[in-house]
């Protein structure tokens, strides 16, 4: 999991008072921390420190310990999802037919980490498990499309086809 | 309670029921080691040393977490047993920087020590990949190198249940665990206090002060410094642990005896800051009652609790009193008052601060803190510094004649001297305003009622017809917990004392480090204050404004305690800081 996002923060009123709301709902009950993060990250897809501050300023808890927990589940997410989310999958199968380069090839590509968002915005990595798609070996995804069959080599024309696109 | 029927190694004992394994052991003296376990703050379980066998249980069990009952029978000392631990320190030891010669804990690691013990032959039993982590030396006053951590957790447990500082943890999972602060920032960039908590916890080498020896070391060997040094109430009660004197060994003779071989040009002593500090803060309090200024008000000798307080409670930033610590306003008065009778240049003047504490270190460098135009202090060496300090230069220490500080700045009054402890602050500034508000001289010095090691006490006196509501908190989960009360109105005090150390000084973060099989069993609190007491009732002077060098650096320059020059002097400032 990346560490930073280097993406700036975009979040908007609505977004804020809809934690605010999911704060005051919990805030009385012990174990309150879990239910909010969960609905920080469905309310902004990712859990920014600024919206880590908004949570422990709210329930009243260490900025440590909701980072602890950020990074403990792979739940949460501390990057943005792109504008073009590509996950790649390392289940079994993709894995022995050469997914690990393409991945590999990526993160050079893209200058980010599993997990990680392109400055811009544009692209996220990340690694999945098995996506059913075994016979196309190896696979990966960009939002709903699916390429397999991949080489190393398809992974920069994949990129620039996107690049290309607004 | 009642009592369960148990057996350690065969030998059967009468313990009370609901205790832990390793509460029991320790009551029929089984000693039994352990890496992670804090008594009552961190029962967690996690480095599996202390595992011992019960017998009709298939498993070890952890003796730290598992509670006794009627008939058990626990085994110690059995081979399973010590494979077991040998099995788990190898482990440990798989991803643990083993440069063991090169530690700051060399020869103090309880690691290294427990390893002793079970016959760690090989420490690259299980080779194989490791994290390589950046040493964090952003903060002033502290490493953090997390290649020698053991992730035991003790360090979070103190900052987070001690202290309610919280701003360790544990990051990420799995092979990727790591204490560290949010989003991995540097401890320097968060509102970490520089307690050094975590430093007098840590099992082994993986957080340590940052070294100022050798600064000093250097200033001592210059010719053209006049270099000075002065020592906290508290390091005379604890710098004999150094030196494997029982714990609460007054030392003072021998500490001063020692300094004066180290080479410093004079030796003077913190306690005269401490009186000056009354001085002025008596001066201060009776001001603000009198004139309805901001009350409470909150006393700021201790470094880390002012920290404390510009990140988590700004808007009582009003309520701290203005005075520097007792160590910065005698390296004031060092550079300038003694500076001027003896005729030298402040800038050729060298302050070493010997502190119980780390977060001195920090201190040294905020801002107005320089009366003379230069640092008021220039260099803190913690109480363990100052023992290294002594074995390197080859000091018999426990051979050393006993001696006296230099005069004038080593004069002191017993008020002065229980400033280590907490309470100590509450009761010296009693003495000396309980006498200037009513105008008489008081009979009674002693105020029990703000004495000993618990968290929080409270006091109502009866002065000049005024009844004043105190409130002494040490430990900043306790101060946290004053001051909210204090907010929402619930308590209503005049005065509070507040020292960021448990207990205070004397268990401060740069005193000598106690194994945890000592800290977990013996009162490190109660036995270190009371040297500081006893100290107090042997001295005939016990008011901090009868001390005679005090009363003279009042008639001969500074004129009375509040003075324009005594504020310029001794007196500071505070800035706001963020929360996160």
């Amino acid at each position: 999991m990346s560490n930073c996002s280097c993406v700036p923060f975009k979040g908007t009123k609505e977004q804020q008072k809809k934690l605010e709301a999911a704060i005051e709902k919990y805030k009385d009950q012990s174990g309150a921390l879990m239910p909010v993060m969960q609905a920080a990250q469905d309310i902004y897809g990712y859990l920014p420190i600024e919206v880590q501050k908004m949570i422990a300023s709210g329930l009243n808890v260490p900025l440590e310990q909701v980072y602890g927990i950020s990074t403990f589940y792979a739940q949460f997410s501390l990057s943005p999802k792109g504008k073009y989310a590509i996950s790649v999958c390392l289940g079994t199968a993709c894995y022995v037919k050469g997914s690990g380069k393409i991945f590999e090839r990526l993160k050079t590509v893209l200058g980010i980490d599993d997990g990680g968002c392109t400055p811009d915005g544009k692209f996220s990595l990340e690694s999945c498990r098995c996506i059913g798609a075994c016979g196309l070996a190896p696979v990966l995804t960009v939002n709903e499309e699916v390429y397999g069959r991949l080489t190393v080599d398809d992974v920069d024309k994949i990129i620039e086809k996107y690049k290309a696109l607004d | 309670m009642a009592n369960v029927n148990i057996k350690f190694n065969g030998i059967p004992y009468s313990v009370p029921e609901g205790i832990t394994i390793i509460e029991a052991a320790r009551l029929v003296d089984v000693n039994i080691p352990t890496l992670c376990y804090l008594k009552d703050i961190n029962e967690i379980g996690a480095c599996r040393i202390c595992v011992v066998e019960v017998v009709g249980q298939r498993n070890l069990v952890a003796s730290c977490v598992y509670p006794v009952s009627e008939g058990m029978e626990i085994i110690t000392n059995s081979e399973r047993v010590f494979n077991s631990r040998k099995h788990n320190l190898q482990l440990i030891l798989s991803t643990h920087d083993n440069r063991c010669l090169a530690c700051v804990q060399n020869g103090h690691c309880e690691l290294q020590k427990i390893c002793r013990d079970f016959g760690v032959d090989d420490v690259n039993m299980f080779d194989g990949e490791i994290n390589h982590y950046e040493i964090d030396d952003s903060a002033e006053h502290m490493y953090r190198d997390n290649n020698k951590c053991i992730l035991c957790r003790r360090c979070v447990a103190a900052c987070e249940k001690v202290q309610g500082v919280s701003v360790i943890g544990p990051n990420e999972r799995g092979f990727n665990t790591h204490i560290g602060c949010a989003f991995d920032q540097p401890l320097g960039d968060v509102a970490c206090v520089g307690c050094g908590q975590c430093i007098v916890v840590c099992p082994t080498g993986a957080i340590s002060e940052k070294d100022h020896t050798k600064s000093v070391w250097k200033a001592i060997q210059d010719p053209t410094k006049h270099v000075i040094v002065q020592t906290a109430p508290a390091i005379r009660a604890t710098l004999g642990e150094m030196f494997d004197y029982p714990i609460g060994t007054n030392v003072e003779g021998k500490m001063v005896s020692a300094l004066r071989r180290l080479g410093f040009d004079k030796i003077f002593d913190t306690n005269f800051g401490a009186d000056a500090t009354i001085m002025e803060e008596a001066n201060e309090f009776i001001e603000r009652l009198q004139n309805g200024g901001t009350l409470p008000m909150i006393t700021s000798c201790s470094p880390g609790w002012v920290k404390f307080c510009e990140h988590n409670y700004p808007e009582m930033i009003p309520n701290l009193s203005s005075c520097k610590s007792p160590m910065q306003m005698l390296g004031a008065i060092i550079k300038t008052w003694y500076a001027e009778q003896n005729n030298i240049d402040p800038k050729d003047i060298f302050v070493v601060g010997v502190m119980p504490c780390t977060a001195k270190k920090f201190e040294i460098g905020r801002p107005d803190q320089s009366a003379s135009g230069y640092p008021d202090v220039d260099a803190v060496l913690t109480t363990r510094e100052l023992g290294h300090m002594i074995s390197r230069a080859g000091i018999d220490f426990k051979n050393l004649p006993d001696e006296d500080f230099d005069n004038p700045l080593g004069e002191s009054s017993g008020a002065g001297t229980i400033f280590g402890a907490t309470g100590g602050v509450m009761e010296a500034a009693l003495r000396t305003a309980a006498e200037k508000i009513t105008g008489k001289q008081a009979s009674e010095v002693d105020f029990m009622e703000v004495r000993g090691t618990e968290g929080i006490k409270e006091a109502t006196y009866n002065i000049g017809g005024v009844e004043l509501n105190v409130c002494v908190c040490s430990g900043l989960a306790n101060a946290r917990k004053v001051l909210d009360a204090v907010k929402s109105g619930e308590k209503k005090y005049h005065f509070i004392e507040v020292m960021a150390c448990p207990g205070g000084c004397i268990n401060g973060g740069g005193q000598p480090v106690q194994p945890s099989a000592v800290r977990n069993f013996v009162d490190l609190k109660s036995l270190r204050a009371m040297a500081l007491y006893s100290e107090d009732m042997r001295k005939t002077i016990r008011k901090s404004h009868e001390n005679p060098a005090i009363q003279k650096l009042y008639t001969t320059y500074l004129g009375s305690p509040g003075s324009s020059k005594a504020h310029r002097i001794l007196h500071t400032s505070y800035v706001e800081r963020d929360k996160f």
